[in-house]
């Protein structure tokens, strides 16, 4: 078995759940059946793209209760996240899509120079071919060990991949920042977004030792506004999505030194995979906690003494999807938005990018290659070709061997782009 | 070995250091190690063409147009251009985000490897380079031991006019590789073959490297002599002077084979021999004018390819060798097997195969069954002819009337697609190349909608509903309890 195999299967904790198992023969036929369609040429036309992107708006549109429903059996997902992050996020890419192919689709024109001419130039986006999305929200895809395992079996084809992956994100929260409208937000992006699993999550918060109490009380205080004095009986909140994710949040709640450190929530209800939203304050650096990403509702918070602090500690750490930071002061804005790298930053929010068509959404170093939303997306998939139409006027003998001094000479001007002193060698004057 | 791993343990530290220190951040520094390279080239001109003469037996004008005067304009356009290319992008953002800004800042990914081929070692190291710098990354150069001349002269020449702590070179073949490419990099650039294109991917997949690979295929050129007929002489000349007035055919974008009408094909045959006559004389081995096969081993491939019985049957012109010399004579074929090897290999060398076809429409299908390649080239006036190439083969560039041209013009991204390739540089290519795009979205934290937070009820959902598709109007209906709920 590959270690592909291996690792898709590993998560699927009853394997003869498994009915029908895709075989070699099967997928060999299927990308038979869709390069055989893309060379005849059935995908390239405007208005089949146009006709495909309708039908799955048709899709959200009449089926919308139906997705809702499915989300709800799969993940727990109350009705608000599937209508508002799932069907209207994708209804409003594929409107977007449908407003701007056709500028999308348009050739770019490109500059030429003296160096070529005369000749006009353009760009062209073509597509790809035959392209595979594996998608996430089914674990274990959206992380960093899998994705090796793709790239890897994608450079024996030399296929170009986008990798989304995840990482841990940082939130820094400044003093100086409105505390209400920041925990809120927090609260929002971790746990109103799949209950912490998703991607862009916040993953830990880094704020001084002085304002700490003050967060984890602001923290307290709008959890349960949002969530109830019972958030285990919350039908607000996704559950875990299986045994094997809800096994390993445990253990990271479970280990020595982590399991102390619990200063809001920490219930757990195996049967129901539920775990309540959960606060911890300075848990070890090295525990499990803080060294693989989360992808739940537990929320550590690490206390620095300086806030300058968080950059050392977010730097050292692999790149994430997304770094998010609280606060008014300009010059630490400045600061962070330059010298942290990450997939994407926000200030002031959290996940809230991701919906934003205009914005590149993608990764950088572990958490990821490529980008895409909005026109992104239409490039990730595309090639883009270069195109020189060239004429037959002139034809400069200094192009062609035997080469001479003079050839040289001229060569030298023409590559400078330099007109008079093209002249000049051309009149013999140099 | 050892050794070697030690130099490329502290090398790396070195680079991530400087890199940290936020040094190559800076648009001053960039700009002078760019000055940096233009006057190391300058400086040496004489030196860089006598190496790539060593080397390749190239001749200082073909070194000149092919490497040094393209890395000099390069490195100028980035100096000119850098300013303008480190600007951030602006994203406009729906209303409802209201005041948030977005913007697209170009962050360097840190600490580079750029892995150059010998064909044109100057220009595939310093031109990768060129971007890297603009960028604002550090940057580590392995050259190819095929053209160890030019090697050994750019690790010379680049530790005393450039920023040594940021910017280093060295020197090997495939175990140096194999031991650099064992490291985390932030970017790697290869220019070569598909075949190690593979194995760096796969190298570069165990840290989730990104990688931009120039590699190769078999670029094909189209006759249509129907419609240029009128030109055709300036045709032939174009072809010949791509093909072997240009490292004597070994470079990714040369012309790899010819498909013609069968009817011109004799015709097209008698009108290359006296253009390539008048290029490189009678005896193009002492012409000085046409690059030697790189080594015996290259030379000893070609030999092979032209020794197949059936190929050898199909010269129509030149064919002769010189093992010593590592000298092909500019050799055309006529119908070779399509199933030869030389048919299906990228022959990278002064051997030219000329496809006879039916109807020269029949190019297209011929082009599709074979890997995408890094250019193609068509003579051709027939909008028709030209509509169909672009719309029905995929390659990495396309090029009308002319050849290798599109290579200069640093308004188009240079790369290829499927096995010629990913990725693409030149001119502001170069700099995107080695940047991370990174989105920047800024909030306000003076208001906040409550519409975004649990307990979710009916009124949100539906505001949230109303807000994605932009119904302004509808939200404020809604937010004044003058509509209840939203058309699913």
């Amino acid at each position: 078995m590959s270690k592909l195999e291996e690792a898709f299967i590993s998560v699927i904790v009853d394997r003869s759940a498994m009915a029908k198992i895709f075989q070699m023969a099967d997928a060999s036929n299927l990308v038979t059946e869709l390069r055989r369609n893309f060379d005849a040429g059935v995908t390239r036309g405007y208005e089949w793209r146009v006709t495909q992107l309708k039908k799955l708006l048709v899709i959200c549109d009449k089926h919308e209760p139906e997705i809702v429903s499915a989300l709800h059996d799969d993940l727990g997902k109350p009705e608000l996240e599937s209508s508002v992050y799932e069907v209207a996020l994708l209804r409003n890419s594929i409107k977007l899509a449908l407003k701007q192919l056709k500028d999308w689709m348009a050739p770019h024109k490109a500059k030429t120079s003296l160096t070529t001419f005369p000749a006009s130039a353009k760009i062209v986006s073509e597509p790809l071919g035959v392209v595979l999305v594996i998608s996430a929200w089914n674990f274990p895809f959206s992380n960093s060990r899998i994705g090796r395992i793709i790239m890897t079996a994608a450079a024996k084809h030399l296929t170009p991949v986008s990798l989304e992956l995840g990482g841990k994100s940082p939130v820094v929260i400044d003093s100086d920042t409105n505390l209400k409208i920041t925990v809120r937000r927090i609260i929002s992006g971790k746990w109103g977004c799949n209950n912490g699993q998703a991607c862009i999550s916040p993953d830990y918060i880094l704020t001084t030792k002085e304002y700490a109490p003050k967060v984890i009380d602001a923290l307290k205080k709008e959890l349960e506004a949002f969530y109830g004095n019972n958030p285990m009986g919350s039908k607000d909140t996704s559950r875990i999505v299986n045994l094997n994710h809800f096994d390993r949040l445990s253990k990271m709640l479970e280990e020595k030194e982590v399991s102390n450190k619990i200063v809001y929530g920490g219930q757990k209800n195996r049967e129901n995979l539920k775990i309540s939203p959960t606060v911890l304050l300075d848990v070890p650096l090295d525990s499990l906690i803080m060294s693989e990403e989360i992808f739940g509702p537990l929320l550590p918070i690490v206390t620095l003494n300086n806030l300058e602090e968080c950059f050392g500690v977010i730097n050292s750490r692999p790149k994430p999807l997304a770094a998010y930071l609280f606060t008014k002061n300009h010059k630490l804005k400045k600061k962070f938005t330059k010298t942290v790298s990450a997939g994407g930053i926000v200030v002031n929010d959290t996940a809230v990018h991701f919906t934003l068509p205009t914005l590149p959404f993608g990764g950088v170093g572990e958490s990821g290659i490529g980008s895409y939303h909005g026109k992104f997306s239409f490039d990730a998939f595309s090639h883009k070709k270069s195109v020189l139409f060239k004429s037959f006027l002139g034809d400069s003998a200094i192009r062609y061997p035997p080469y001479s001094r003079r050839k040289l000479g001229l060569l030298k001007t023409l590559v400078n782009s330099n007109l008079v002193d093209t002249f000049k060698v051309l009149l013999g004057l140099s | 070995m050892e050794a070697m791993k030690e130099t490329v343990d502290q090398s790396l530290r070195e680079m991530r250091e400087t890199f940290a220190s936020g040094r190559t951040r800076s648009v001053k520094w960039r700009k002078a190690q760019l000055g940096a390279i233009i006057e190391m080239v300058k400086d040496n001109e004489e030196k860089m063409s006598d190496v790539l003469f060593q080397d390749l037996g190239k001749h200082s004008s073909e070194a000149f147009r092919d490497e040094l005067g393209f890395v000099m304009r390069s490195a100028t356009t980035a100096l000119n251009c850098l300013d303008n290319w480190v600007v951030p992008k602006k994203s406009n953002l729906p209303l409802l985000f209201y005041p948030a800004t977005g913007k697209v800042i170009s962050e360097p990914y840190g600490t580079v490897l750029v892995l150059s081929s010998w064909n044109f070692p100057i220009s595939l190291s310093l031109d990768p380079m060129i971007g890297a710098i603009a960028a604002g990354n550090t940057v580590l150069l392995k050259a190819s031991e095929l053209s160890p001349n030019a090697s050994a002269l750019l690790a010379k020449l680049i530790p005393s006019y450039l920023d040594t702590k940021a910017i280093k070179v060295i020197e090997g073949g495939p175990d140096v590789a194999t031991i650099l490419l064992q490291h985390q990099w932030d970017k790697i650039f290869f220019t070569g073959s598909p075949k190690i294109g593979k194995i760096i991917m796969a190298a570069a997949a165990e840290h989730l490297t990104p990688v931009t690979l120039e590699l190769g295929g078999k670029c094909p050129t189209i006759i249509d002599h129907h419609s240029v007929s009128k030109d055709m002489k300036s045709v032939v000349k174009r072809i010949s002077g791509g093909k072997w007035g240009s490292c004597s055919g070994q470079a990714c974008i040369s012309v790899d084979y010819v498909l013609v009408e069968q009817s011109f094909a004799s015709t097209l045959i008698d009108m290359f021999k006296p253009v390539i006559r008048s290029f490189f004389g009678e005896n193009p081995k002492e012409s000085g004018c046409l690059s030697k096969i790189v080594t015996k081993k290259h030379f000893q491939r070609l030999s092979r390819l032209l020794n197949d019985p059936r190929v050898k049957a199909s010269i129509v012109y030149g064919g002769s060798m010189d093992e010593e010399k590592l000298y092909v004579e500019p050799t055309i074929l006529l119908d070779p097997p399509l199933d030869s090897e030389i048919m299906n290999e990228e022959i990278f060398g002064p051997i030219l195969p000329i496809i006879t076809l039916r109807d020269i429409q029949e190019s297209i299908g011929f082009i599709k069954s074979k890997p995408k390649p890094l250019a193609i080239y068509a003579f051709t006036n027939d909008k028709n002819l030209k509509t169909r190439i672009l719309s029905e083969t995929s390659s990495g560039s396309v090029t009308f009337n002319d050849l290798m041209i599109q290579y200069m013009c640093d308004a188009l991204p240079f790369g290829g697609v499927g096995q010629s390739g990913m990725g693409r540089y030149h001119g502001k290519y170069s700099f995107e190349c080695f940047s991370h795009e990174k989105a920047i979205m800024e909030g306000s934290l003076a208001m906040d909608l409550e519409a975004r937070y649990p307990p979710w009820n009916n009124f949100k959902l539906n505001f949230i509903r109303l807000a994605f598709r932009d119904a302004y109007f509808k939200l404020v209906l809604l937010m004044l309890g003058l509509t209840k709920g939203v058309r699913k």
